[in-house]
């Protein structure tokens, strides 16, 4: 079992450290599409959290006992993509039926995040790292947790943005774009953390 | 054979996936680090793209419309697995540094994109040559931007010396704040073409700048570029349920 500090550092690593969007580009569409309002912004956020912690548990759980069981590690791509749209299908139906006041909440995001790269990018680099299970269920709650700074900050700055005259051609997602490499460089301050 | 040539054409020039119609841009932001990663994406994004079309299109009388997505993602992360089992054997180095980014090339939305609007409805030749156009289109693109960031951020390209020892290497294009710059002007400079054109009255809806490409994960409604159809039937289904208003409803034109 891995140590507790092992657990914190991979905490601070993911999540601030090496920012899934700020530095490894992984999860960008929706944190471009979806980071116009901060609320939903961190309705996206919430709902990111709970998918990819939840994946990388399932995705870490199949690796272990079924990929590796039976040597056939190299379908890995295969079975996480699949297994990660047939979860998210789930945990929608689940919600629905179980916790509609959760649902409401997170519903609507919920289809959004099928294909998100991230999720997937978690499931194979928790194999990539050879995180175990209870390691990689906390990597991919710390990736999704700076997904989620990092897209309610964007979403802050541009409700600022709005009010300001920009030129034509950098209107919409120039300067989004702009503030992203800017919020990039800010995180570049966390790497003195590790 | 005019008809392979004319896919060629689009896919490098009319519709090059990255300069117009800003397809797949997280594997362009995160492995344009340098020109010959940029060139080892693209190639890679294009033996994947080529092969995939093809077997679409082969298979797209066996292939029942309902379940059409999920056939289509087994597909490509088929031949994703195998090239990538490929680069490992033969090319390791460009296996390592291009890392995780390889078997995100399922999630391309550039393949769906193709398989769903071309290779699903287009007998298999010319599905192969518009895997080829495209992929091309998409290497050329990913290997000027990477040797800009190299040139940029080091003073080099392909690794060679390009720019006298007096230039002073601006660092920051070589890592991640660098992609967003980088891509920021390319935006704000197809944006500046496209207002040009549309005050000259000239058609410019194919330029898709701020667009964020991934029409799965889009909310914009009545987009013209949306290949998607996810108003129901067919897919994973989670769009099933058709009281959710970020999701549209089908929009199909125009592409």
């Amino acid at each position: 079992m891995e140590s507790v500090r092992e657990l914190l550092v991979i905490l601070i690593a993911s999540s601030l450290v090496s920012n899934v969007v700020l530095s490894q580009f992984l999860g960008l569409c929706p944190f471009l599409g979806v980071s116009k309002k901060t609320k939903t912004a961190a309705g996206m956020g919430v709902a990111v959290i709970f998918v990819i912690t939840l994946a990388s548990a399932v995705a870490g759980i199949l690796y272990k006992f079924v990929l590796q069981r039976f040597h056939v590690e190299y379908l890995e791509t295969i079975v996480f993509i699949l297994v990660i749209a047939a979860l998210v299908q789930f945990v929608e139906m689940f919600l629905k039926k179980a916790m509609p006041a959760l649902y409401q909440a997170l519903g609507v995001y919920l289809p959004l995040i099928t294909t998100n790269c991230a999720v997937l990018g978690v499931a194979l680099t928790n194999v990539r790292k050879e995180y175990g299970i209870l390691a990689g269920i906390v990597n991919g709650f710390a990736t999704a947790a700076g997904f989620t700074v990092a897209i309610v900050i964007l979403a802050g700055i541009r409700e600022k943005l709005e009010h300001n005259d920009i030129p034509k051609a950098f209107q919409g997602m120039p300067i989004v774009l702009l503030t992203a490499g800017l919020m990039a460089i800010a995180f570049y301050g966390f790497s003195g953390l590790l | 054979m005019s008809r392979a040539g004319e896919r060629l054409i689009n896919g490098l020039v009319k519709e090059n996936p990255t300069f117009v119609l800003m397809l797949g841009m997280c594997p362009t932001l995160a492995v344009t680090t340098s020109a010959v990663n940029g060139l080892g994406m693209g190639l890679t994004t294009m033996a994947v793209l080529a092969l995939s079309n093809l077997f679409i299109s082969l298979l797209r009388k066996i292939i029942p419309n309902r379940v059409r997505i999920p056939a289509f993602i087994v597909i490509i992360a088929s031949f994703v697995t195998a090239v990538q089992l490929l680069l490992e054997g033969y090319l390791p180095s460009l296996n390592k540094s291009l890392g995780v980014y390889i078997p995100l090339i399922v999630v391309n939305c550039i393949i769906l994109g193709r398989a769903e609007s071309y290779a699903y409805s287009n007998p298999p030749l010319p599905s192969l040559f518009d895997g080829i156009g495209m992929g091309l289109g998409f290497t050329v693109a990913l290997t000027c931007i990477g040797a800009v960031r190299e040139i940029l951020g080091a003073g080099e390209i392909f690794g060679r010396a390009f720019l006298p020892d007096s230039f002073e290497p601006i660092r920051i294009f070589g890592q991640a704040p660098g992609a967003f710059f980088v891509l920021a002007s390319l935006v704000a400079l197809q944006n500046y073409v496209k207002n040009r054109l549309q005050r000259e009255g000239k058609p410019y809806e194919k330029i898709g700048s701020g667009c964020t490409e991934d029409c799965m994960n889009c909310a914009e409604t009545g987009c013209k570029k949306r290949f998607y159809d996810n108003s129901g039937t067919a897919e994973t289904g989670a769009r099933k349920s058709g009281k959710r208003p970020a999701v549209p409803g089908p929009d199909k034109e125009g592409r």
